[in-house]
């Protein structure tokens, strides 16, 4: 295997980490506020803080970590998405940079402040809607180059309806990654009014969520066959992704086996997003930038891939210390610690 | 000069890192001030100490924050802002950029582990080992990503073919000449300057209040620390001039209005030039820029002349090279006064002037940093990989920059405020004694004299 496939697929499995962190970060922040204002904040924020509270820094570096990543193994991204991305790319920054300050003010600063609330909800969903637009850029037709000049054709854009499919599915697979994360959550802390409302959201934007990954399908095949038709050569990722979703809203509507509720919709997730990456194969960007073009030298590609294994050797056991301590154990779960 | 794309990249990119560099520097310096706090306060068992490590991370947490967020601005804004830059360096300086983001990673675990198992271990020193990896993820986070800027100064490891870098060497390009100085002159300067902060802090509530037990013990760890890093600073800063002379003479000439190569050259302390580029009202030190430079007063120093006009730094930079070396001798000695008034009989150490120039050390250390890290960035100016490409061909050709420069301006203006509100709030809503009482209560009021 050539280090640029192992590059880019190493870059993709963390993308995928950040999809589902993030997911359930971004969901929970929108969760807490709709708690908030439908005065149910008392029965949820308590379990909601308990979990984001230590990891919400780890969840940035998966972002980060993609990002650097990408332009490091294929610098030619750089020049075209970062050209084309300047607007979209920005508005993200600041989202983040919102959300993120806005959290830490809120939760470790005294102030319990209802503004603060809703911009750390509502950027939990505008986020991942800013950073949706690289996702149908990569499918191309969107930019154009004049006298080397790179620019993004936002009415192209705003009147695609693809980009507002993908905008969908991003917006509703969070609320649902999250929810039913939660419910997981909220199960194992033994918190039943908690549970009880999360699992209620979980059902509730499961639907959505399947119906929005359908009908982007149906515009990508409109906007880009070649790789329509090489997800459909991957049938059996895509059926198996549905297979998982179905396993786990059957457990969500039985109420029980929340674990294996939340690995089903991880593997959901997991071969929709793999049989997307695959068919998207060879092109980081459609037609500008493929993936054995684009690359780095190969001294630079082997060297990132040491630091990928030697990052991971630190880093997997630190963020199994991070679990065992917090989210596995059960005293801190349930806020006795 | 005209409001282009290049200009306003230019100052979008120094405001988002101007901002950046106060909380990456507290973000690495910080917790070696909280480490130490802690463990001298398990050895002695003294909770004073262990309350100045409990309230000092609760403050940091807030900086590091902001730090993160603007820290993922900067990551972004290289690609978005510079894309031209980063299609080339991409090459060359990735590896150094992802070990930085594995440094963070390490780091952002552990602070999240330290943060939430205060008293959560029958043995103290477990809590206390947390904060290692901590010191150590945001040194190297530190480490590699001046090794970055270090590859901007003095690009090496490389070879060139149809002007694009080939044959890469990624070891070689992350140690290039200009690696060893920067990297331990940022090292020491951050933690020098979380020092002089902290005490600085601690020296302006004393004034407000009163100086207690635990607010003495505070003072005399932070100016501690303040003078030992302040003397490695010094020693540093030395080895960075020695390199600029060695390996970018035109940085060194340009911050000291040294234009015509000689033996012997003078050292001159602010000042100003005139259009024929004489200095006038300056303070002039024979040949020490020389020994500055090599360690001999008769060395011969290169001048400006040697660099064709168009390719020159901006002479302002002159300013910022004096404020910067300035505030460096400036702080070890405050600290040192502080140690002497001590040791004397009558023991004056708390007394007004001595606080007031504690407190001003503070910033003082603060502003050293933005100078000496405009120096640093100006000097290499119009360059943004010395000799091979010029800021102006790596910049963004989006229309749209100007609007950006305007919505992050917003953006820290609004971070920037509430940062300090919920800082005062924190500390004020919350006082040391109290707080003394309700973790520690067997420590005695009458301990708070």
């Amino acid at each position: 295997m050539s280090y640029e496939i192992i590059g880019i697929s190493v870059l993709w499995i963390f993308l995928y980490g950040y999809l589902i962190v993030a997911s359930i970060d971004f969901g929970a922040g929108f969760f807490a506020f709709y708690a908030k204002i439908t005065k149910q904040d008392h029965v949820v924020n308590q379990l909601i803080a308990r979990y984001l509270s230590p990891v919400w820094e780890v969840t940035n570096v998966f972002f980060v970590f993609f990002f650097v990543g990408i332009v490091g193994f294929f610098p030619e991204s750089a020049y075209y998405y970062g050209s084309a991305l300047l607007v979209p790319g920005s508005i993200a920054i600041i989202l983040l940079a919102i959300r993120g300050s806005f959290y830490a003010f809120e939760n470790y600063g005294s102030k319990q402040s209802t503004v603060y609330t809703f911009l750390y909800g509502a950027t939990g969903l505008l986020i991942p809607a800013s950073l949706s637009v690289a996702l149908t850029m990569s499918e191309g037709g969107f930019i154009t180059e004049e006298n080397g000049v790179v620019s993004l054709q936002y009415l192209k854009l705003f009147t695609s309806p693809l980009s507002w499919s993908i905008v969908a599915l991003a917006i509703v697979s969070v609320l649902f990654i999250s929810a039913t994360f939660l419910s997981f959550y909220a199960a194992r802390a033994q918190d039943e009014p908690a549970l009880k409302l999360v699992r209620h959201f979980a059902l509730f934007w499961s639907t959505p969520s399947i119906i929005a990954a359908l009908t982007t399908f149906i515009f990508l095949s409109q906007h880009n066959p070649g790789h329509y038709e090489n997800m459909l050569d991957l049938w059996w990722m895509l059926g198996l992704s549905v297979g998982f979703f179905m396993i786990a809203s059957w457990l969500l509507y039985m109420g029980k086996y929340y674990g294996i509720a939340f690995v089903s919709i991880m593997l959901q997730y997991f071969f929709a997003f793999f049989g997307y990456g695959i068919g998207h194969y060879p092109y980081i960007l459609d037609p500008l930038i493929s993936i054995h073009e684009g690359a780095t030298h190969e001294s630079m590609g082997i060297a990132l891939i040491i630091a990928f294994i030697g990052g991971l050797l630190l880093l997997v056991p630190s963020l199994i210390l991070l679990m065992k301590l917090f989210l596995f154990n059960a005293d801190y779960v349930k806020g006795k610690k | 000069m005209e409001l282009d794309t290049v200009l306003i990249s230019r100052l979008l990119t120094a405001m988002t890192l101007g901002f950046h560099i106060i909380f990456a520097t507290l973000g690495v310096g910080v917790p070696l001030m909280i480490s130490a706090a802690e463990f001298i306060g398990i050895k002695r068992k003294d909770p004073h100490y262990r309350l100045l490590a409990r309230r000092w991370t609760r403050g940091f947490i807030i900086s590091v924050a902001v730090g993160v967020v603007t820290g993922t601005a900067i990551g972004l804004q290289l690609s978005l802002v510079w894309p031209n830059f980063m299609q080339m360096a991409g090459n060359v300086i990735s590896l150094p950029l992802f070990m930085e983001v594995f440094a963070f990673f390490f780091e952002a675990i552990f602070l999240g582990i330290y943060l939430y198992t205060w008293d959560r271990f029958k043995n103290e020193y477990i809590h206390w080992l947390f904060s290692l990896p901590i010191i150590i993820g945001g040194g190297f986070s530190a480490v590699f990503i001046t090794i970055v800027n270090a590859f901007m100064n003095t690009p090496d490891g490389f070879e060139v073919e149809n002007g694009a870098f080939a044959a890469v060497n990624p070891i070689g390009a992350m140690l290039n000449p200009a690696t060893p100085t920067k990297v331990f002159h940022v090292l020491s300067t951050a933690y020098l300057t979380c020092a002089a902060i902290l005490a600085a802090i601690t020296a302006f509530l004393i004034l407000k209040k009163k100086a207690t037990d635990y607010y003495k013990k505070a003072l005399k760890l932070t100016l501690a620390l303040t003078f030992v890093f302040g003397v490695l600073t010094v020693i540093t800063g030395d080895t960075s001039a020695k390199f600029l002379a060695a390996h970018q003479p035109e940085k060194l000439a340009a911050a000291e209005w040294h234009f015509e190569t000689e033996e012997g050259a003078d050292l001159i302390l602010f000042g100003w030039l005139n259009d024929a580029h004489e200095t006038i009202g300056e303070i002039r030190i024979p040949k020490f820029l020389s020994f500055l430079a090599h360690g001999d007063f008769n060395a011969e120093v290169t001048g400006l002349e040697e660099t064709p006009e168009e390719m020159w730094p901006p002479l302002w930079v002159h300013y910022m090279f004096d404020l910067m070396v300035t505030i460096g001798f400036v702080l070890p000695a405050i600290a040192l006064l502080y140690f002497i008034l001590k040791k004397m009989k009558n023991r004056q150490e708390h007394n007004k002037g001595m606080l007031s120039l504690i407190a001003l050390s503070g910033p003082l250390a603060l502003a050293a940093i933005e100078f000496g890290w405009i120096y640093a960035e100006e000097g290499r100016q119009p360059w943004i990989i010395r000799g091979y490409m010029t800021v102006e061909e790596a910049a963004t050709s989006s229309p749209y920059i100007g609007l950006m420069f305007i919505l992050f301006l917003a953006l820290y203006i609004l971070l920037g405020t509430l940062f300090v509100i919920t800082l005062r709030k924190i500390f004020r809503d919350n006082p040391a004694e109290e707080e003394l009482e309700k973790h520690y209560p067997s420590v005695k009021k009458g301990d708070e004299s």
